[in-house]
């Protein structure tokens, strides 16, 4: 397999990362370190589609609060279930909304389909909205342990670990899409959708495998939310600061390679953590919009892309 | 010879305007078709319709012994049913190479079987394309960098790329210099030499007539007339269509 290697610097790469959170032992480099992570795989989740075929999904919270909504389920059914596995039926939840999405809209092309992935995430946060049984409107209180399982220590750790480990995963996917056919077939549609069909891709069996990975992988990313708030509540399980986040990172980093959604997590998410801390959470969004309108205009390409240019 | 194919009583509207009313056309297998007609009369929306980019009303389309009707552009090609489109669709973000790649990839080794090639094969089956049609020093550029006329022949270098059993060559010799032109009638002959079956749309008539075995015309979504070159050229519907226009 081509991609061995890769996966091994991945996983390598991520035990460092781990290794030097439990040699700090500091929470909050846990807590701030989840987030930059969680973003890394929603904007690759969102790039899939997004910047490989680009459909502008513009429904990212609907996908993630179905993750965060089904730990919610599972946590009231099997409390005992591990979180990977919860993780795994988030995932495999979203991936089938992503798939049903698909089937409905994909028959529309450009600005349509994007506003119909808005209205998807319409029509599911009313939804939960309205179902008592995860907490409708009130919102739900999720006990987060008080140990993590398996290495010891603060249980974020094991959160963290978790959505390290689905980085890995989706970086790996991510990275192996472009260098396959499918990668290919994956541009074709994004250059020129009639001209692709001629050339023999079968282009809506190709979207409905972005629309299904990306939204179970967004799904996943939304999975572990539950525990790291412990309290989750429609208002913030919806949050736009996912959907604008999760379009905003791919941008800024780059949409035509797995690099990109990393720079811009890393940056914009480091940034705004950064900012939280030190201004207030308000001015997150306000410097997001600001840093993506500058991008839109001047690079296009996002900062992967400025480097790309000079070769 | 048998017909490879065959269309019958196809017809396609736009609201109200009929671009093409009830057409019949049969191909041979191993035939060299030139379709000729002023502007406007539907040789595009035929082709269009023929590969499935355009559904047709009325009508249907048989391809080697299949009807087609139904079928989406994609599994026609991957039958054997390859274009190139008058105004040039590149992939305006892979490089000339792999806008190449993208047929071999999803028609070539999609049918499977031993014709299916791995990425050095597809490499080197880029470059030989590339070199058929003169651009091979523009292997690795985007499709920006390259003229309108180039983008014609990086056209027809994909569709071939399908490897068809019939190619349909919309229009790919407007603009070309008189040697280009002979480059792009060599290669269609040699294509043609090899059991690919030919459809020409052209409006230079001279390469019209040096590649047509036979030749049809389309005024205004009908076809008046339909037989050897050299009679349909004197056919007085088709010279007063011509000269009227
Ligand atoms: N997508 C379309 N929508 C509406 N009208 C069209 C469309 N495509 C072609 N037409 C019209 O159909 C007629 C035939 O066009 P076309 O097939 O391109 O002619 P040709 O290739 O013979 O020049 C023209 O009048 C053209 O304006
Ligand atoms: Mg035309």
């Amino acid at each position: 397999m081509r991609g061995v290697p890769f996966i091994l610097c991945l996983i390598a790469a991520a035990a460092v990362i781990f290794a030097c959170g439990r040699w700090i032992d500091n929470s909050y480099a846990f807590f701030a370190a989840y987030v930059v992570v969680q973003y890394i795989v929603l904007g690759t989740a969102w790039n899939i589609l997004g910047g490989y075929t680009g459909y502008v999904n513009f429904g990212v919270t609907a996908f993630f609060a179905i993750g965060a909504y089904s730990t919610v389920v599972l946590y009231k059914l099997v409390p005992a279930l591990p979180l990977p596995v919860m993780v795994l039926v988030g995932g495999v939840m979203a991936g089938l909304v992503g798939l049903g999405t698909g089937y409905l809209t994909l028959r529309l092309r450009g600005v349509f389909f994007s506003i119909a992935t808005l209205a998807l995430a319409v029509v599911v946060q009313t939804l939960i909205t309205n179902w008592d049984f995860v907490g409708g409107a009130r919102g739900a209180y999720v006990l987060r342990p008080r140990v993590a399982p398996l290495i010891g220590g603060e249980y974020v750790q094991y959160l963290f670990l978790v959505m390290l480990g689905l980085c890995v995963i989706v970086l790996a996917t991510a990275r192996a899409i472009e260098r396959s056919a499918l990668g290919y077939g994956f541009t074709a549609i994004r250059d020129d959708e009639a001209a692709a069909e001629a050339s023999g891709v079968p282009t809506l069996k190709l979207k409905l495998i972005a629309t299904t990975l990306s939204g179970g992988f967004m799904g996943m990313a939304g999975a572990p939310l539950p525990y790291y708030v412990t309290y989750l509540d429609p208002a913030s399980g919806f949050s736009l600061n996912y959907a604008v986040n999760a379009i905003a990172m791919p941008l800024i980093g780059g949409m035509n390679s797995w690099v990109g959604p990393i720079v811009g997590a890393v940056l914009v998410g480091g940034l705004q953590e950064y900012l939280r801390v030190t201004i207030s959470s308000a001015v997150n969004v306000l410097v997001v919009g600001v840093l993506l309108v500058v991008f839109v205009i001047a690079a296009p390409q996002g900062i992967v892309g400025l480097f790309q240019r000079k070769k | 010879m048998t017909a490879i194919l065959h269309v019958e009583g196809l017809g396609k509207r736009f609201g109200g305007f009929v671009a093409l009313d009830s057409i019949e056309l049969e191909v041979q297998d191993g035939e060299r078709l030139g379709l000729i007609g002023p502007n406007g009369s539907g040789k595009s929306t035929l082709v269009n319709c023929i590969c499935g980019t355009l559904q047709n009303e009325t009508g249907s389309v048989r391809f080697a012994g299949q009807a087609l009707d139904g079928l989406s552009a994609h599994e026609r090609t991957r039958r054997g049913l390859a274009r190139s489109f008058q105004l040039p669709r590149p992939f305006g973000s892979l490089s000339l190479m792999d806008n190449l790649r993208i047929p071999i990839l999803y028609t070539v080794n999609a049918r499977g079987g031993a014709r299916a090639i791995g990425n050095e094969a597809i490499v080197a089956r880029c470059r030989d394309l590339l070199g058929e049609v003169g651009l091979v020093a523009k292997a690795d550029r985007l499709p920006r960098d390259l003229t309108q006329i180039e983008m014609r022949k990086l056209e027809l270098a994909r569709a071939m790329a399908a490897e068809p059993k019939l190619l349909i060559a919309d229009e790919v010799m407007a603009g070309l210099s008189h040697n280009e032109v002979d480059e792009i009638i060599a290669l269609l002959i040699r294509l043609n030499d090899q059991g690919v079956t030919v459809i020409m749309i052209e409006h230079i008539m001279r390469a019209v007539m040096e590649v047509s075995q036979r030749l049809a015309v389309l005024v205004a979504g009908r076809k008046i007339a339909d037989g050897a070159p050299k009679d349909v050229v004197r056919d007085p519907e088709v010279v007063k269509a011509y000269l009227g226009e």
